[in-house]
């Protein structure tokens, strides 16, 4: 009961002025904001794939699980254990361990930047084959007839505009690594909540770009 | 980003000394606030001069306007509006009203200058990002205002035919003319597509993409500011109703604008790139079909736009709203009738507004089962829209009322409101809005609503805070002409498009008679009303010189203002007059009860300022002190 009452008054003090009511600093907050504002450009972008698909005639679904989803999985690998090491990193702070921040973010770079080469490679091997953000190849158009072109609109403007963000965010960590000794622990956690939400956003892109494409007859 | 904060909270307290770092690179929210308001003054100069263009091409069609023969040889030769110029006119119209002004003054404009102040705040929690945004905001305007010249120009447009096909080359005749919603296929196509959908189509969609990123960084900016830094004592329940208006717009445009962000994406990777997110297949257009795209729908841009559109209707007009709130209460000398009901009944606009996209796409040929859906939640809307209006009224009932000229304005807002509110009704309904759909009576329900009553927040915020912001008052005679001649001019252009878009007259159309004869018999009736809209809209164009008159003359020859003018009761008039860089020299202030303590019995005065400690008083709740308790905090 006593608790209950503490609690009250805890809460009042804090949305009563003259507190921060979600006891988070002014970046922090800003960096939630920004999350969620851009969390709506890419469910925006996701809900405009989801459109284009649901009213074509046909969808190419030319994924085979070797190569195509295994490697897609290997990149998704990469991804998940940079946020891991982005963890690490932020724990690494919260014990003033400059030396292991700048370490696990190392790590974290690493991570993403391993995921942006393989996507480069996947990107590389998709527009030999003749994929192009306005066209089929043309051996995807005679196997499915009368399918659309998006696929290659969409692919390219979802994972580009993502890996747009994992680029921006390395060179963000890469800017915390190196300014690590003047930074407050607060400000590493901010760029860990940046980095965690672009994989956050890839493990929507992965299910509906990738594994809904899986070319079960390949 | 980080590093800039760190540096810019560390110097906070230290007024900038160079001109370019005071009024130019500011980080100062006041000067910022004022930057704001000057982009949107001189942005409505632009968007009223295209209006009066097309009222005078509707009235006279055919006229020769030598001016517009030298300024557009093409689009207007020797100085006859082709129909492509009065389109495109009609886009940049509305561009820059809704973006420019109705978003920019109201909300990065007033907001700016008042919302830290009025929660006793020194600044925003980020000056860095705060500049940056009017910057970013800077930029878009400036790549709109070139997208005119671009296609409107054939030098600047063969300059920009040079870079490269991908930006679809200036069509050297008409400014963009895909109107503000910027509908594909025929936005998406490139200049294919005609005059006026070369490269200065292009350049309309990145400025309302640079736009959306100013508006991003704005918005996040204000709500931070305004949960992080409220001095002791502000709680929620405490904050004035204009506090409450910026937080509700700041989180619709956080919304909302990113949306449009991702819809001007597609658009312009399918002008540039090849794709076909919004153009369908076998689409012919000038007798040419279009054999390279395919597959895409041009719906999908309404809805996206839309989602972004309705809820931009409501960052419009919550900011005139909460203004208007704010100076009832004041003049009427009663504190505001049903405070959270108020905050409520915002909140449910700003909620209700993510839902009803739909009812701007009735026609489109939705299911009838989700325009019904839309037009319920529409309708619904009627409701918190109604409570604030009567709490209005109960505000004002009774009264001993204060006719200043931000009351006349105030008061005119709450007019407007209502009688461009009521259209909505009609509007909302799918089987009404069918016919009415491409009309005047959509035009003159939307001006109304939205356009002309968000205006007169504006002027009512602007004479009520100009003697704050600039230390002397407005001139009260010419504020009065002013208001008058506005007030009955708005509604003598407004009114009558009703009475056309029943008749059935059609929007977007550059005239409605060909070599003096009329081409559409059925609006004939219609004519006088037509010469009449154009008469009041010269009128009424021409009395807006009076305020900026006012604007310029009292900033040197008004009367001296004193800290607290209209013996007002919030946070901005408990510090100097302009406040100090810190807003209140270095005192933070600390708040003892709610914002609208008017006439509270046993008081020595019939206001009480926020900041005043009276334990007496303070058991004496006018309604607006929420968790109003004292104590906690010190």
């Amino acid at each position: 009961m006593a608790s209950e009452v503490q609690a009250e008054q805890l809460i009042a003090a804090d949305w009563g002025g003259g507190a921060f009511p979600y006891r988070v600093g002014h970046r922090k907050l800003g960096m939630w904001l920004f999350i969620v504002s851009d969390s709506l450009t890419f469910s925006a972008l996701l809900i405009g794939y989801s459109y284009v698909r649901a009213s074509s005639d046909n969808w190419p679904t030319p994924f085979p699980f070797w190569p195509s989803i295994i490697f897609s999985s290997i990149m998704t690998l990469c991804l998940l254990s940079s946020s891991l090491t982005m963890v690490m990193a932020v724990k690494a702070s919260a014990r003033g361990d400059k030396a292991g921040v700048r370490r696990w973010i190392l790590g974290t770079i690493l991570g993403g930047a391993s995921f942006i080469v393989l996507h480069l490679i996947e990107w590389n091997h998709l527009i030999d084959e003749g994929l192009r953000p306005f066209a089929l190849p043309s051996e995807w158009a005679q196997r499915w007839p009368g399918a659309s072109p998006l696929f290659g609109a969409t692919f390219f403007a979802i994972t580009g505009l993502h890996m747009f963000h994992v680029f921006t965010g390395l060179i963000y960590l890469a800017s915390v690594a190196a300014m690590v000794k003047r930074l407050k622990h607060e400000d590493v956690e901010i760029s860990g909540l940046y980095w965690h939400f672009v994989d956050l956003v890839w493990m929507f892109v992965f299910p509906m770009i990738y594994l809904l494409s899986v070319d079960f007859r390949g | 980003m980080s590093a800039h904060e760190i540096s810019g909270e560390a110097h906070r307290h230290e007024p900038p000394k160079s001109f370019i770092r005071k009024y130019i690179f500011s980080l100062d929210h006041k000067v910022i606030g004022i930057q704001y308001m000057l982009l949107a003054m001189t942005s409505v100069l632009f968007g009223v001069v295209m209006s009066v263009l097309m009222r005078m091409n509707l009235s006279w069609p055919g006229t020769k306007w030598p001016i517009l023969g030298t300024l557009f040889p093409t689009g207007a030769p020797e100085g006859v509006m082709s129909p492509e110029f009065y389109l495109s006119l009609v886009t940049m119209h509305g561009t820059m009203m809704v973006f420019f002004v109705l978003t920019t003054a109201p909300q990065g404009g007033f907001g700016n200058y008042f919302l830290p102040i009025q929660i006793g705040a020194d600044d925003m929690a980020f000056p860095f990002l705060n500049m940056m945004s009017f910057w970013v905001t800077f930029v878009g305007f400036l790549v709109l205002v070139l997208a005119i010249f671009v296609e409107g120009n054939q030098t600047i447009g063969a300059w920009f035919s040079g870079l490269g096909d991908w930006m679809q080359g200036g069509s050297g005749t008409v400014g963009p003319i895909g109107g503000w919603t910027a509908y594909p296929p025929l936005s998406a196509l490139g200049k294919i597509a005609g005059p006026g959908q070369g490269a200065g189509m292009s350049l309309w969609i990145i400025s309302i993409a640079i736009f959306c990123v100013g508006s991003l960084l704005g918005a996040l900016n204000f709500i931070t500011t305004l949960l992080n830094m409220r001095t002791r004592g502000m709680s929620l329940m405490r904050m004035p109703l204009t506090c409450w208006a910026w937080f509700t717009t700041a989180v619709l445009a956080l919304l909302a604008f990113p949306v449009l962000l991702a819809g001007g994406i597609l658009l312009f990777l399918d002008r540039t790139a090849g794709t076909s997110f919004f153009i369908p297949g076998g689409e012919v257009v000038t007798d040419t079909l279009i054999t390279s795209h395919q597959g895409g729908s041009p719906i999908l841009w309404q809805h996206l736009f839309w989602f972004f559109g309705h809820p931009e209707v409501y960052i419009a007009i919550l900011p005139g709203m909460g203004a208007t709130s704010h100076i009832l209460s004041t003049f009427a000398r009663k504190p505001i009738f049903g405070y959270r009901a108020m905050v409520f009944a915002m909140f449910g606009i700003g909620l209700l507004g993510f839902f009803v996209w739909g009812h701007h796409m009735f026609i489109s040929g939705m299911s009838p089962y989700s325009a019904m859906a839309f037009s319920i939640l529409t309708l619904s809307i009627g409701v918190p829209s109604a409570i604030k209006t009567f709490n209005w009224i109960g505000t004002l009932w009774g009264a001993k009322i204060r006719f200043t000229v931000p009351m006349l304005f105030a008061l005119g807002f709450v007019s407007l409101f209502v009688s461009g509110g009521i259209t909505g009704l009609v509007l909302g309904q799918t089987s009404l809005d069918l016919p009415m759909h491409d009309t005047y009576f959509v035009l003159a329900h939307f001006h109304l609503v939205m356009g002309v009553a968000a205006i007169f927040g504006m002027f009512a915020a602007m004479s009520f805070w100009y003697p704050k912001m600039f230390g002397r008052m407005m001139n009260e005679t010419i504020g009065k002409i002013h208001f008058w001649i506005t007030f009955i001019g708005v509604y003598s252009i407004f009114m009558p498009m009703h009475i056309m878009g029943i008749i059935g007259m059609p929007r977007r159309y550059a005239q409605f008679a060909e070599n003096g004869q009329s081409i559409y018999h059925f609006i004939d009736p219609a004519d006088p009303l037509v010469k009449f809209v154009t008469a009041a809209a010269i009128v009424t164009a021409l009395a807006q010189v009076l305020f900026y008159f006012n604007f310029f003359w009292s900033l040197f020859k008004g009367k001296k203002a004193g800290d607290n003018p209209w013996e007002a009761t919030t946070l901005e008039w408990t510090t100097a007059t302009p406040p100090p860089h810190d807003n209140f020299a270095g005192v933070v202030p600390t708040v003892y009860r709610g914002p609208y303590e008017f006439a509270v019995p046993g008081a020595p005065n019939d206001f009480i300022l926020q900041t005043e400690r009276d334990a007496e008083v303070a058991e004496v709740d006018g309604g607006t002190s929420g968790n109003g308790s004292d104590g906690h905090g010190h």
